[in-house]
């Protein structure tokens, strides 16, 4: 059994201080489906941006002045840093200020935060990567990151499940994605409509079409809890070793380091632990509800 | 050395010119309150307090006695950890921001009163606001005003003679008698106060004060007293392996049980003074120029605290109760290398259901509970006086 190796993960860049956020300009918005878009954002402050860096997995705060801050995902290519894109559902008061705010509004911006998807630990493994709704966004910068560094890894897999076709994310690069030889992509539906010629079912379906080299593959899990429960347990009954399972989870959080406490899970904070956690640290209270 | 109690007076004079702010027990609405002080008749004397499980009164004491009661619901963290903390102001021009990082000045603030277990919370919370990153890192506003506040105030200690319907210190190793972490430590006597220097500051301070040598029989007495303290705690807590058994009886009976009796105000997190949660509250006014983003007091027996866009994450009191003393005794460990408890009994006080973790603890152990079956403060007697 191998382990991942400690991963290097960027310090925080920050504002003034770990609590004040970094002016940042929205470029442009688009919309991924009915209440789901991505913005893509610039540090204002130059020196800023261009040490910027991050790591697939990691998030920021963003902060909407006098509305308040949310915890986002960054979504887009980890070495395109320039092109910083976080991908948002629009169901608070945050999320739904962001979008008013439209291209050219200024937003604060806090981070990175958290803990990555393993990079050492995947070398020669296979990798199978399963999002369920917008935990697609967390994942995607995994996706770039291993197209960039094709090489490092064996069979690369993406099973990705939504409710229906129009509320995939990233529609049109799941669409290049499939056709890729790079990556073995399997999309599936809840609802399909006319149009749709792909799998019907919850996203753990698709694991029946696949096989599974239990002892060299990595598993990275993102979506909401019951599929985070569903594919984590689905895989280790296929024999992957806890050690290889990687679950990113979702908490409130207001500090993003640990000093606020909302986001505890046992004797885990989920900002600095976290969000991505191996399986097996996180075995003895996984699916313990309200830990 | 030992100073005689009219020199109580004299001590937060020379306080008070040295530019201190005196924070002391005194009087307010019948509960002994850390409130600033400017003499020393402001503060409490001649009473002791009853304390049991949602039980908390005042009654008449030993006249010549200050510190006759223990805790009330203030501790240091008032203090060091504001209950609300303007962290930012932001004033938006054109769409753009301009920071307004005017602040208040810190104070400089001399807290007497403070008891073991107190000292003992400030070392707990110590890890949580500074403990983070070596020195030489950048650091948040929070953490640089917690640290700015601590280095320059002084603690004055008061060893407990007279322990608490509620205390368990010794159960936890953090009293009755101070060990480090103070300024001054205060013994205090029918015949004076018994006063030991901590740091440099404290004894410069004693320094300027009448003080003599304590007589043997006078240092015996006082150690005596504290001895005495310490068999008469009114709860006790059996910490064995306290980690591995709150990780192991996650679905015990006991927390539905409590999950029936906890109302979910929330007093306990607020008057523990090692509890940290906070949240930040951003508001803006009418005309959206300016937001400000203030850091307050959070509880994690909220509704909204563990609240996502799926709903709360701890949606049931018996989730939010068994989390926090899972916290408190158990996961505390794992974060900050401590206890998250001192024994100082607050939650037990000032719940108004009486849930008593001690008596949780043993009740989850399998043990019967090993609290005191008085139901006012058990020690009363001569022999302490």
């Amino acid at each position: 059994m191998t382990l991942a190796q400690s991963e290097t993960i960027p310090p925080a860049v920050c504002g003034l201080d770990t609590w004040m956020p970094l002016p940042a300009r929205i470029l442009d918005i688009k919309d991924e489906n009915f209440n789901t878009y991505t913005i893509r954002l610039a540090i204002e402050d130059e020196p800023a941006r261009n040490s910027y860096r991050w790591a697939p997995g990691q998030f920021n705060m963003l902060y909407v002045p006098g509305v308040g801050e949310a915890a986002i995902s960054i979504s887009s290519d980890p070495e395109k840093p320039a092109e910083l894109e976080h991908t948002i559902r629009g169901v608070g008061s945050v999320t739904r200020a962001i979008k008013k705010m439209g291209a050219g509004g200024i937003i604060g911006l806090r981070g990175p935060f958290g803990t990555s998807w393993p990079t050492e630990g995947i070398k020669e493994k296979n990798v199978v990567m399963v999002a369920g709704g917008i935990g697609l966004a967390p994942i995607r910068p995994m996706i770039y990151w291993l197209l960039h560094h094709r090489d490092h890894c064996k069979r690369v897999m993406l099973l990705y499940g939504c409710r229906s076709p129009e509320d995939r994310v990233f529609a049109t690069e799941l669409e290049e994605w499939e056709r890729n030889s790079a990556l073995d992509v399997l999309v599936t539906v809840d609802n399909a409509t006319v149009n749709w010629t792909g799998p019907v079912g919850v996203v753990t379906h698709l694991l029946r079409r696949v096989r599974v080299d239990a002892g060299h593959t990595t598993v990275m899990v993102c979506g909401p809890k019951i599929l985070n429960r569903a594919a984590s347990w689905q895989f280790l009954q296929l024999h992957v070793q806890p050690e290889q399972v990687y679950v990113s989870l979702e908490r409130n959080m207001n500090c993003g380091f640990g000093q606020c406490g909302h986001c505890q899970y046992g004797s885990k904070f989920v900002c600095r632990d976290g969000p991505v956690f191996r399986f097996a640290d996180i075995a003895h209270i996984f699916a313990k509800e309200e830990i | 050395m030992l100073f005689p109690k009219v020199a109580l007076a004299a001590m937060i004079e020379t306080l008070i010119g040295q530019g201190y702010t005196v924070i002391a027990p005194t009087l307010h609405r019948d509960v002994v309150k850390l409130k600033p002080i400017t003499g020393s008749d402001e503060i409490v004397r001649g009473l002791r307090d009853l304390q049991d499980g949602g039980r908390y009164r005042l009654e008449e004491g030993d006249g010549t006695l200050f510190f006759e009661y223990v805790v009330g619901p203030d501790s240091a963290k008032c203090y060091f950890f504001p209950p609300s903390q303007e962290l930012f102001a932001v004033d938006i021009q054109n769409g753009r921001f301009a920071w307004d990082q005017s602040r208040t000045p810190i104070p400089k603030l001399a807290i007497l009163g403070l008891r073991p277990c107190d000292l003992a919370a400030i070392r707990v919370q110590d890890r949580v606001f500074a403990g983070r990153k070596p020195a030489g890192e950048v650091k948040c506003e929070a953490e640089l005003y917690y640290e700015r506040i601590r280095a320059q105030s002084i603690l004055i200690a008061v060893n407990c003679t007279r322990p608490g319907g509620t205390c368990f210190c010794d159960s936890m190793g953090t009293g009755p008698k101070a060990a480090d972490g103070f300024d001054v430590a205060i013994t205090e006597l029918s015949s004076g106060f018994i006063v030991e220097a901590g740091s440099e500051t404290g004894m410069s301070l004693l320094h300027k004060l009448p003080v003599r040598d304590p007589s043997s029989a006078e240092l015996e007495l006082a150690d005596l007293k504290m001895e005495l303290a310490r068999e008469r705690m009114g709860r006790i807590l059996d910490t064995r392996d306290i980690v591995e058994l709150l990780d192991g009886n996650i679905e015990h009976v006991r927390w539905d049980q409590l999950g029936a009796r906890c109302l979910s105000c929330g007093n306990c997190t607020m008057v523990c003074p090692t509890c940290f949660c906070s949240t930040l509250t951003d508001s803006s006014d009418l005309a959206a120029e300016r937001a400000t983003r203030t850091r307050r007091w959070e509880s994690c027996f909220t509704h909204q605290f563990s609240y996502t866009t799926t709903g709360p994450h701890r949606h049931t009191i018996r989730g939010r109760y068994r989390h926090w003393m899972r916290h408190k005794l158990g996961t505390w460990w794992k974060q900050f290398g401590t206890s998250g408890c001192v024994g100082c009994g607050r939650c037990i006080t000032w719940c108004p259901v009486g849930i008593d973790l001690t008596e949780e603890t043993a009740g989850i152990r399998g043990s019967y509970p090993n609290t005191v079956q008085q139901s006012v403060s058990p020690l009363q007697n001569e022999v302490t006086k």
